[in-house]
């Protein structure tokens, strides 16, 4: 394998303490190479988003190691990182400035990285979504769902950055706007060379984007398996075909 | 087919905004008998408005009109306040997509269950709480002792899914309307709950009406569904049909979905074709 472009090695990360203690991620580890997307599945609770939280910096609470290009990733993290790592979070509603303008939310990433060129690269980015360049002009609430998931990626993409951590990126968006969205993300990777880690509790979804997926259960990473053996219904623990089964919908009652 | 158990004839719903009244539904029939009958559609399509408006449950500002709404004899249209307050929960039951919103954060399980039991029927306080165990217990619910004194919030989602359940069947409704009532649980739970689910209202005879957004889902589970987009109905058509449909905008969703089966390079994005949004004519 080339050398990875993010690792994370034995990587746990508990809340409270004493008898409150909840192990969210335990001994948790794999390796990404760069222009790769990889995927972690699992239910709420097992830990998925716990572990991009820790390799974002969201959390630096953890531990273990988050090394990307074979670094350690500085604690609490720095501007540098934030340059090589962006996150698209789940939920457009909640993720963008409700009383700032759509070109204010972009231009605060440039400002802080010092960009130059700023109204070109605002103007750049919107296209490269899909995007106008007069919705720089409006506010998120005059914006549909996927027309914000869309602006979330943006500014994501804005610093160029070369790991993107996606975190059930259209699990808030209808079938028909998801689609959209999952295309743009999939040439995005393509003709940028991006790193992808995606979160995502649907199958079909991580199934269509990674070529390599992660199941967790409890805090822990069961299995690792490819997106063919995933469809091809090749899983070795319980747990993943468990998993399997109940998204394919089959209703045992009849 | 016998009797329906609910009757809709071009039933709108209209709210007041800038320009006038704008259309939330325009004009949608069905009849429903002691079956499953879905709804799909995407966010904004009128299924969830479709849903409240036989509760009638909108908001008083909300214009409804139609030429017939009938629960096996009694007029929802024009039935009074009171009626209504008899019907809902009595002989019309709605689960909810979320137990944690839907539940009061403030009563146990025993107490909620009994109260549903209580307002409708006229059971004792200690007959209400006998059946309220025992429906705990129809909801596969392993201890229902330990489970009756817990509160919402001590529940995990797939709990509280079957306690709501629970407690809306208890009056023992003619019509279960059930809006995205897996939308907020995991995978593995789902199947469960729609388990549960059908084992209730079949054990009862209620019809149910299925709200989802989940194509594959409403497929596997109803018998008959209904397509809808943009406050009209596209499509009705038997739900094992659902994969093979014909209408454009039902092939186009079914075709945006991520397939499980093979690998494709980009998935179809669904083009509205404005045409559907014309008016039909019933």
């Amino acid at each position: 394998m080339t050398a990875p472009s993010l690792e994370i090695v034995n990587l746990s990360v508990a809340f409270g303490s004493d008898r409150a203690r909840v192990q969210a991620v335990d001994n948790a580890g794999f390796r990404v190479a760069p222009g790769e997307s990889f995927g972690i599945i699992g239910e709420s609770g097992s830990g998925k988003s716990t572990i991009l939280r820790a390799i974002s910096g969201l959390n630096d609470e953890y531990d273990g190691s988050v090394l990307i290009d074979g670094r350690a990733a500085p604690r609490p993290r720095n501007k540098a990182f934030f340059k090589n790592v962006q996150m698209v979070f789940q939920d457009p509603y909640s993720s963008l400035h409700p009383r700032r303008m759509i070109r204010a939310t972009l231009m605060e990433p440039l400002e802080i990285h010092r960009f130059d060129r700023r109204d070109e690269r605002i103007a750049q980015a919107l296209s490269d979504v899909g995007l106008a360049p007069e919705f720089a002009y409006r506010y998120p609430h005059q914006l549909s769902g996927g027309q914000r998931q869309r602006v979330a990626v943006a500014r994501a993409l804005l610093l160029e950055p070369r790991i993107m951590l996606l975190d059930e990126p259209t699990s808030a968006l209808d079938v028909s706007v998801q689609a959209g969205v999952l295309n743009l993300l999939n040439t995005l990777r393509l003709s940028r060379g991006l790193t992808y880690v995606m979160v995502s509790h649907d199958l079909r979804v991580i199934a269509h984007m990674c070529s390599r997926i992660a199941v967790m259960t409890q805090g822990r990473i069961v299995e690792e398996l490819s997106a063919d053996d995933l469809r091809s219904q090749n899983a070795e623990q319980d747990y993943t075909r468990e998993l399997i089964t109940a998204s394919r919908v089959a209703l045992a009652a009849e | 087919m016998s009797e329906p158990l609910l009757e809709v004839k071009n039933l709108r719903v209209a709210y007041p905004s800038a320009h006038g009244y704008s259309d939330a539904l325009r004009g949608i029939s069905f009849a429903l008998g002691r079956e499953k009958l879905g709804i799909v559609g995407e966010s904004g399509s009128g299924k969830s408005t479709a849903g409240r408006a036989v509760m009638r449950l909108l908001p008083p500002k909300a214009r409804v009109t139609a030429d017939a709404m009938q629960l096996s004899g009694v007029d929802l249209l024009n039935a009074s306040e009171r009626k209504m307050r008899d019907i809902r929960g009595g002989r019309i039951a709605m689960v909810l997509q979320d137990p944690r919103y839907a539940l009061n954060p403030l009563k146990t399980v025993e107490s909620q269950i009994v109260e549903s039991c209580r307002i409708h029927t006229r059971a004792s306080r200690s007959e209400a709480r006998d059946r309220a165990l025992a429906m705990l217990e129809d909801v596969r619910i392993r201890d229902p002792q330990r489970v009756a004194r817990l509160y919402p919030h001590e529940l995990s989602g797939g709990m509280g899914q079957r306690v709501m359940i629970a407690m809306m069947l208890i009056p023992s409704p003619e019509l279960v309307i059930a809006d995205e009532p897996t939308s907020a649980l995991d995978v593995t739970v789902r199947g469960q709950i729609l388990d549960i689910l059908n084992e209730r209202v079949e054990a009862q005879g209620a019809g149910l009406i299925f709200i989802s957004h989940d194509l594959p889902l409403v497929g596997d589970f109803c018998d008959r569904v209904l397509v809808m987009y943009g406050g009209q109905v596209m499509e009705e058509l038997a739900a094992h049909e659902l994969a093979r449909a014909t209408h454009p905008y039902t092939r186009a969703l079914n075709a945006s979905l991520p397939p499980l089966d093979r690998r494709v390079e980009e998935l179809i994005v669904p083009e509205h074709d404005p045409e559907w949004l014309s008016e039909r004519r019933a």
